[in-house]
């Protein structure tokens, strides 16, 4: 394609086509950008921060930031890393993350991230707070907000992929909640159990019922290999 | 020269991580070669007579006795380690946090549905540790040098932490050996 330019990630020289964010530019030479917000196939929200990489010298969300012919972007470097890191241990204070008893232990994104960034325990104060309500009023769904981490993926896939709408955000600052599209209820919702909102939750935040722990310990996504290997992996083989 | 000491109590956990201490199985008996150990419930040793290596604790903090256990550790130990989630973060115990002290105690003693207490009343016996408003993670409390997260840390964990730090190592951990559950 005559449109292909090149730009360069930790100095490793990537192909791009008009209109590829760096984030999917780099995944597809087979460099990782660590991300949570954002998964393929959703539109880009630019919302969580764990995509930051420095473009020429600024810094960028990987996730929305349009890639261009000859930009040096920084990955991997300690600066980046640490930032990233902060994000995860924020995520994981300013909610109620009790992994030990988690369904999405195992094959939750945060605490994959969490792995792969080789948090032994976060930096900073546990908030424990005490008003995030779980709706377990549907059947085949539950709402467990302890460990919502703002995402908003499920809001852009039940809009975008469900064409229902059912969940957004309500308040503002550390009030910010996930909510349905009913006086109060999931149940009262048209969401169902085969929404694609639910695939896409990252954590234990929007789950299925009546599934837990049908994966036995050693056999979860991220018990042997990071998160991002997978696409790494690309790498080396070519 | 004599074997540096290693110290271990159980706060406010389960006794499990203690038995994934005990779960290293036959590298016990390397492990007596490296150290003795002093204060702890393994060969229940209640009080420090002896400057420590290391302290491993298990369990949050959630009474007034677990506070000065602990700060009698630091003070007693070169090297605190926190072993587990419950140390870490509060874990199982920490989901109290979400509830006033007071209605925790109302639950269990007064109005829970299968308490049976014609007298009414909150057990208040000085012998009985007081409960602090939350459960505190330990590096709220004291200074703690490294964690081991896990619920349990395996029996591997222990033992690659252990034996960095006895032989003056960094503790580093490899990637399948740091879990939250
Ligand atoms: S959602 Fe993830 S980080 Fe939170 S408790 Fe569950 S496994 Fe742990
Ligand atoms: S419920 Fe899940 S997908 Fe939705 S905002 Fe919260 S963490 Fe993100
Ligand atoms: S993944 Fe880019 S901001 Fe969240």
């Amino acid at each position: 394609m005559s449109d292909t330019f090149t730009f360069t990630v930790d100095g490793v020289e990537v192909a791009a086509e008009p209109g590829q964010t760096i984030l999917e530019a780099a995944q597809n030479a087979g460099i990782y950008i660590p991300r949570l917000c954002h998964r393929d196939g959703l539109e880009p929200a630019g919302a969580c921060r764990v995509c930051t990489v420095m473009v020429d010298g600024r810094p960028q969300t990987a996730c929305n930031f349009p890639a261009s012919e000859g930009v040096v972007v920084d990955n991997e470097t300690d600066q980046l890393l640490e930032l990233r890191r902060d994000i995860i241990d924020m995520l994981f204070v300013e909610g109620n993350h009790w992994c030990m008893f988690c369904e999405k232990s195992g094959d939750c994104e945060l605490q994959a991230l969490a792995y792969r960034f080789g948090i032994a325990a976060p930096s900073f104060p546990f908030q424990f707070p005490a008003d995030r309500q779980a709706d377990l009023s549907h059947p085949d769904i539950w709402i467990d907000r302890d460990r919502c981490i703002l995402c908003g993926r499920c809001v852009r896939a039940s809009r975008d992929l469900d064409g229902k709408h059912v969940f957004d955000f309500v308040d503002r600052g550390p009030a910010k909640r996930i909510a349905v599209n009913a006086e109060a209820r999931l149940r009262d919702t048209d969401a169902d159990v085969t929404d694609e909102a639910l695939e896409v939750c990252p954590v234990g935040a929007l789950m299925k019922k009546g599934t837990g722990f049908d994966v036995p310990v050693g056999r979860r996504t991220y018990d042997w290999e990071p998160i991002g290997s997978e696409i790494e992996k690309r790498q080396t083989q070519e | 020269m004599s074997k540096p000491k290693i110290a271990t109590t159980s706060m406010c956990g389960c006794f499990g991580c203690h038995m994934s201490i005990l779960d290293i199985d036959e590298r016990i008996l390397d492990l007596i070669e490296l150290v003795d150990f002093h204060k702890s419930p393994v060969d229940d040793i209640k009080e420090f007579t002896d400057r420590c290596a290391v302290g491993l604790i298990e369990g949050g903090v959630s009474n007034d006795e677990n506070v000065h256990v602990l700060q009698s550790f630091r003070e007693n130990c070169d090297m605190l380690i926190a072993v587990g989630g419950c140390a870490i973060n509060g874990d199982i115990p920490s989901m109290r946090n979400k509830v006033p002290l007071r209605e925790c105690l109302d639950e269990a003693y007064l109005h829970g549905p299968t308490v049976h207490n014609p007298d009414g009343l909150i057990p208040n016996d000085p012998e009985i540790p007081l409960l602090l408003d939350r459960v505190y993670p330990c590096n709220e409390v004291v200074k703690i040098d490294a964690f081991l997260p896990g619920c349990p840390p395996s029996a591997d964990t222990i033992w690659t932490a252990l034996v960095a730090v006895l032989n003056g190592e960094p503790l580093e951990l490899p990637y399948e050996l740091i879990k939250y559950d």
